[in-house]
């Protein structure tokens, strides 16, 4: 049913509002059918009391056929009027033993003397009645639900009956006191409603928010969507509380999973990537090698044309450009034995000091280098180099550049960094491959190499793009290889 | 507490309007054996008077009786009270047994007891010491003309010792040629003129007999209660009720009540009640003002 797959938002306040309406109208028809018991029972009572005397005073009267006092006995029950008052018999009347009407307070309905019998309706149904024996000490007679109620008391001392009293009252004012009474009720249910149904929908709400919150969040998280965190944290630790948290928590993981993953599947491409240039390097090194040997002993050799000797020349300027690029490609850090020392930095300092005196850069030089960290000098020397190199190409002229090298959980952090326009996206996540250049001339090995030289060290190397300011962080573990 | 009120500590100041049971009875067999003194002489405070007053006139306005006596008192002198009995039998019997001094009684059982009293004021109504029967039906009955219409009715009579509500009807009947105690499905007695009235107005009644001073007079005071009743039959003019005095009285005494009576309608303060009892003032009267009267009750063999 649709009604059930209703959000929480509409289903709380919903299934609340029912509730509160369901339990209203129960209290309510529970009231008023009380009141309306009440009222039959306060009818009973009044009609008891009044025949009660009435049948006592009138009995002297009736022996007597003192018809005129009994009449003034009764129609004295009506203070001279007929009000609204529903305990207040419409019409009092007394009946012969033979069914003959003795006394009426409503003579032009019930004429003295009349017979009974013969008037018909309810009054034929009411002597009839009156015929009987009577079961208790007076009889209750309600022909139908609209009209009256009839009470008839016998009239009689030491068993010598003259007559039978009725009282008859009339249920139309009974309608107007028990209308009274609901409108009463339906007011007051109306002001419960008034008060608890707006509480019911702003605490519905309140509780389906958060839940539908939720609901929208994992659906992203699940469908790939933004994983943005909570935008409000729901404060109280109840079980929903309980859910939020561990939602929180999940996506902590699952964003902490995604980007480890990330970062392995870049690793593996890069060390892939390595690998193929390095065997590529490595096969193409060879026979290079031997061609360049070949061409040299060619050329001493002697005796070769003009224009034979020009050719050389011209193939072994070309083998030694292949020889390069490929010296580039093949990254060796372990076979460097030396040690780095404060010294390197230093000659490090010196050698980018032309370069950055150039283009009026600012250099930040901070560094501390502790004793025993055992890191080749060559390879370090060229990771700093190449970084920095990298900051002066893509710093402005004027600005600043820092570098920083302090001792870091065990081993060497290094870190450059420097002003520039942000790097975008798709090419921060190819950084580190080969051939890749962010600006005009560049091969594109530069971070390449310095990538492979980090991973060869065991260390890692990661590039952050924040605001006007690119950092380049390298972290180097204590060499392990000294002899 | 010592505080009591004076009224309390003098007995003849005790207020007596309403003899109990006990007084009746007492007075009744007292009468019997013909013992005791009568009481208007063996009574010490022979300055008090009582004067009975019964349905003849529209006696349950209270105020009006209340001011009446206490102007009475002031004229006279006396101390007054005054006796209400609901039926001209009890306040007859109230003067056979001397409880009474002064009676306002109905022309017919004024002579049932023209020996035991005297004559001594007939009020004026509209200017003539006459007034007559009314035969009246609920104001729905557009039918009946007389009471040759109510037969097999239920008929409201005011008082068995009444002329006007008992004594005429009956006698109408009688000249009809038919029996009054069949002619009627069935009768009753109210007691009282008003209550004819009323019984007749709300239709309890389907004819009723009623005193013409007391219809016009409730026809002022009370025009909603008239007027659900309609005339029918007016009977011819009797003798007004008249004031009547014991004839053990003394002397001096009934002719300073008959004087004051007489003179009332000159006091501006007596006019002023004359005019709330609806009555012109009052005369000497002649005892032949109620031949009519006798008349009938020869019928019946009453007089």
């Amino acid at each position: 049913m649709h009604l059930f797959n209703l959000s929480f938002r509409y289903k709380i306040p919903l299934w609340g509002g029912m509730l509160i309406l369901l339990s209203v109208l129960a209290v309510s028809a529970a009231l008023m059918l009380k009141a309306y018991e009440d009222l039959k029972e306060d009818l009973r009572i009044s009609a008891e009391g009044l025949g009660g005397i009435l049948t006592q005073t009138l009995f002297a009267p009736l022996l007597h056929d003192d018809v005129w006092r009994a009449f003034e006995l009764v129609n004295a029950t009506f203070h001279g009027g007929r009000t609204q008052n529903p305990i207040q018999p419409e019409m009092i009347f007394v009946v012969s033993p033979v069914g003959h009407v003795t006394v009426s307070t409503a003579p032009a309905e019930l004429p003295m003397l009349a017979d009974l019998h013969t008037l018909g309706g309810d009054y034929a149904e009411l002597v009839r009645r009156l015929d009987e024996p009577l079961a208790g000490r007076f009889l209750r007679f309600e022909p139908d639900l609209a009209g009256r109620v009839f009470f008839a008391f016998p009239i009689q001392q030491e068993s010598a009956r003259v007559g039978t009293l009725v009282l008859a009252y009339s249920k139309d004012v009974f309608l107007p006191r028990f209308r009274g009474l609901a409108l009463h009720g339906i007011l007051v249910g109306s002001l419960v409603l008034a008060v608890l149904l707006p509480l019911n929908w702003y605490w519905g709400q309140r509780m389906a928010r958060p839940l539908v919150d939720l609901a929208r969040r994992m659906g992203q998280a699940v469908h790939g969507g933004r994983q943005d965190p909570p935008r409000e944290t729901y404060a109280y630790r109840d079980e929903l509380g309980q859910l939020f948290q561990a939602y929180d928590d999940m996506l902590v993981e699952m964003r902490e999973k995604a980007l480890l993953e990330k970062e392995l599947l870049q690793t593996e491409r890069l060390t892939a990537i390595g690998r193929l240039a390095a065997g590529i390097a490595h096969e193409v090194n060879n026979p290079l090698g031997g061609m360049l040997m070949s061409l040299d002993t060619l050329r001493e050799r002697g005796g070769l044309p003009d224009h034979a000797g020009k050719t050389l020349g011209l193939l072994e300027r070309g083998l030694k450009q292949i020889q390069e690029t490929v010296a580039a490609l093949l990254v060796q850090t372990r076979d460097q034995r030396r040690t780095l020392t404060g010294q390197d930095l230093e000659d490090v300092r010196t050698l980018i000091h032309p370069q950055v005196l150039k283009k009026s850069q600012v250099l930040d030089w901070q560094t501390e280098l502790p004793n025993g960290l055992d890191l080749p000098a060559a390879a370090c020397r060229q990771i700093l180099i190449n970084l920095l190199l990298n900051a002066v190409q893509a710093t402005a002229e004027g600005d600043r550049i820092q570098v920083l090298l302090e001792p870091h959980l065990g081993g060497l952090r290094l870190r450059v960094s420097n002003q520039a326009p942000p790097i975008p996206p798709e090419y921060m996540e190819h950084l580190f491959e080969p051939f890749v250049s962010g600006r005009e001339g560049g091969h594109g090995l530069g971070l390449w190499v310095t990538y492979q030289m980090v991973r060869q060290l065991g260390g890692r190397i990661d590039a952050t793009c924040n605001g006007g300011e690119v950092r380049f962080e390298v972290w180097l573990p204590r060499g392990e290889e000294k002899p | 507490m010592n505080a009591k009120p004076a009224t309390l500590t003098q007995p003849q100041d005790v207020s007596v309007s309403t003899p109990g049971r006990r007084d009746f009875l007492r007075g009744l067999s007292a009468a019997a054996l013909g013992l005791l003194p009568a009481p208007l002489l063996a009574r010490p405070a022979k300055h008090t008077i009582r004067i009975g007053f019964t349905p003849a006139f529209v006696h349950d306005q209270h105020a009006l009786l209340a001011d009446w006596r206490v102007y009475m008192e002031k004229r006279l002198g006396l101390k007054v009270e005054i006796v209400q009995r609901d039926s001209y039998r009890e306040t007859m019997d109230l003067l056979r047994l001397k409880q009474m001094d002064f009676a306002w009684v109905c022309d017919y059982p004024f002579l049932h007891l023209k020996d035991l009293v005297r004559l001594m004021a007939v009020p004026l109504y509209k200017g003539q010491p006459l007034y007559r029967s009314y035969i009246i039906v609920p104001v729905g009955n557009q039918k009946a003309t007389g009471l040759k219409d109510l037969k097999q009715t239920v008929f409201a009579y005011a008082d068995p010792l009444s002329n006007t509500g008992y004594l005429y009807p009956r006698f109408a009947i009688h000249k009809m040629g038919d029996k009054p105690q069949d002619y009627f499905r069935k009768t009753f007695f109210t007691w009282s003129h008003k209550k004819v009235v009323e019984a007749v107005a709300m239709g309890f009644a389907q004819g009723g007999a009623v005193d013409s001073y007391i219809w016009e007079t409730l026809d002022r005071i009370h025009p909603e209660l008239t007027q659900r009743t309609r005339i029918i039959q007016r009977s011819p003019e009797y003798g007004f009720p008249p004031f009547v005095g014991h004839r053990e009285l003394d002397p001096e005494l009934f002719g300073q009540v008959q004087n004051f009576l007489l003179t009332m309608h000159r006091d501006p303060e007596g006019a002023a009640l004359l005019k709330r009892i609806n009555l012109d003032g009052f005369v000497r009267g002649d005892i032949h003002l109620y031949d009519g009267v006798a008349e009938m009750m020869r019928v019946f063999d009453e007089h």
